[in-house]
């Protein structure tokens, strides 16, 4: 069976690359090994209820008849419509360091005022600094790589200011520990503050079958439990991907989302025989999640938040922990805290923290529980912070490790943001492979998104 | 009349890919871009729906020339009397 295109993993980008060419014709299968869709961004059922991985909010939301912003430009070019996905805004959020707090909503005022209220000192700066950000495209690439660390410590006096800015924007993310590049700092920043948060209200499904509809609904082939286990190159050209199950699918050209690292180890031979150690290339930041599953509205028991970025020290630091897991900083979800949720019947409350690969990858099974159970319960001192009566209320719990995110999704290490190397043009020294998702350098869900339409566009449509 | 079915080829197109721009009022003379709100991307959009529907490749350098609905027509016309008989 010869296609025009393969693509590797039925994530967000793996997606959204499909429905462009299947969208003009071209013959596309999208291989996938997980037995769900979705990818960093996915789900799964347990105990008869369903729980979101990856997804706190969708970014980048905007309302309704705005046309060109990152959103409505990706509705265009996947062809969905804006009600398929019923998004429904945050109740509001905030960034927390001890003391001291920043509430933002969708309303970019909101924000603006409690800088100025709060750091008044810099309230002229900031009005400067979004001017500046305005000036960034989506997405747009530095060859120069200025830091965002320099040009937020060259704009703003208060270090505090500074690091409750740069705490929000590295977890929704940065692949890279400590700082980032400020190109990237700018488009996240944005679709965060400048734009806003959102959900689903079905949730990631609420996304994922308007997406994976579109796709078959445009000829395109979907193959679930079927993931690549090789590449094959011939000179500089790839010509095919054998399956798992045996099976080779020839193609005229290979889209690849399992990410940078992952993708050379697919091809014959590996792409580049004479790079360094391989290991330099992993990404070093994934995360522990915990999901406290409530029998009263969090709202109820006084946490009101949709969304807590918080941190206990002045000086974030945004880092692969020495610890299994670093509880100085992290992040709260509650998706009930999002407009029209009041009728779900329990409450959820999400707890992450930036944790080490390897101290969970090592563990024996026993070893693995226990490790889980001792972070669980720092989950719980974690949540009373916020509600005070929450363990008598917690009526069912889950975890997931770095361990549990390399095994569901084949990223290395758990590394949801991918390698601190991106391949920004998508290109790889193999004429006819590229690369869509994380480690071609948006990330999150618009991100990646956003990813598999451009490289899809840019490599198979616009071509000769 | 075979500019009224040009126009009205590109405006199902358009249609098609930017389904929230309004076409009521399409003005023949001034930019694309500006009345309907289109960007870069939906003009790739156009330009795929093209090859798509009546096989025409429109090389990047013409994009310019699809810049208004008249100056569509006229890029078109040749491309399309074939496709279209006539």
């Amino acid at each position: 069976m010869h296609y025009d295109a393969v693509i590797i993993g039925a994530g967000m980008s793996g997606l959204a690359a499909g429905i462009r060419l299947a969208l003009f014709d071209k013959r596309v299968c999208i291989v996938e090994k997980h037995y769900a869709y979705g990818g960093l961004n996915s789900y799964y059922n347990l105990n008869g209820r369903r729980f979101d991985v990856g997804l706190h909010a969708l970014t980048n939301y905007v309302p309704p008849g705005r046309r060109s912003a990152p959103l409505p430009k990706l509705l265009r070019q996947l062809r969905l419509s804006r009600d398929e996905l019923d998004l429904c805004e945050q109740r509001g959020s905030e960034v927390r360091f001890h003391g001291r707090r920043l509430r933002f909503t969708n309303d970019l005022k909101a924000l603006t005022d409690e800088i100025t209220r709060g750091f008044p000192g810099d309230a002229d700066n900031f009005v400067e600094f979004l001017e500046r950000l305005h000036e960034v495209e989506y997405g747009e690439v530095d060859k120069d790589r200025l830091s965002a660390r320099r040009v937020l410590s060259d704009t703003f006096h208060d270090p505090l200011l500074i690091e409750m800015l740069l705490c929000p924007v590295m977890y929704y993310g940065s692949p890279t520990e400590g700082d980032m590049e400020f190109a990237d700092f700018a488009t996240i920043f944005k679709s965060i503050f400048c734009e806003g948060l959102a959900r689903p209200r079905q949730g990631i499904v609420g996304l994922l079958k308007p997406l994976v509809r579109r796709f078959r609904a445009c000829g395109g082939k979907l193959r679930m439990q079927c993931g690549a286990e090789r590449i094959h190159v011939r000179g500089n050209r790839v010509t095919g991907v054998k399956l798992q199950a045996g099976e080779t699918l020839n193609c005229d050209t290979v889209l690849s989302s399992a990410g940078l690292l992952e993708t050379m180890r697919l091809c014959d031979g590996g792409w580049m025989p004479d790079a360094g150690d391989g290991a330099a290339k992993t990404g070093r930041l994934s995360f522990v999640e915990s999901f406290l599953v409530l029998d009263k509205r969090p709202a109820d028991l006084g946490f009101d938040q949709t969304v807590v970025f918080f941190c206990d020290q002045d000086a974030f630091d945004y880092a692969c922990p020495d610890e299994p897991v670093d509880l100085r900083s992290g992040v709260i979800c509650c998706p009930n805290n999002y407009e029209r949720h009041d009728d779900v019947p329990e409450g959820l409350v999400r707890v992450t923290w930036l944790a080490n690969y390897d101290r969970w990858a090592t563990l024996g099974a026993d070893a693995y529980a226990a490790l889980k159970r001792k972070y669980l319960e720092a989950a719980f001192d974690r949540a009373e912070k916020y509600m005070p009566a929450v363990r008598e209320h917690v009526v069912f719990t889950d975890m997931f490790t770095p361990r549990t995110i390399e095994s569901f999704t084949g990223h290395i290490q758990g590394a949801v943001y991918g390698s601190p190397q991106k391949c920004r043009d998508g290109r790889t020294p193999l004429e006819n492979l590229f690369l869509c998702g994380t480690d071609q350098g948006l990330v999150g869900i618009i991100g990646a998104l956003m990813s598999g339409v451009t490289m899809a566009n840019r490599h198979v449509l616009a071509g000769p | 009349m075979i500019e009224q079915q040009i126009r009205n080829v590109v405006l199902n197109i358009i249609a098609v890919v930017a389904p929230d721009a309004d076409l009521s009022n399409v003005k023949g003379d001034v930019r694309l871009r500006d009345q309907l709100d289109m960007d870069s991307m939906d003009f790739l959009d156009i330009v795929m729906e093209l090859r798509k529907r009546y096989k025409i490749e429109v090389p990047k350098e013409d994009y310019p020339l699809l810049a208004t609905l008249d100056s569509c027509v006229t890029y078109l016309a040749p491309k399309l009397k074939a496709v279209l008989a006539l």
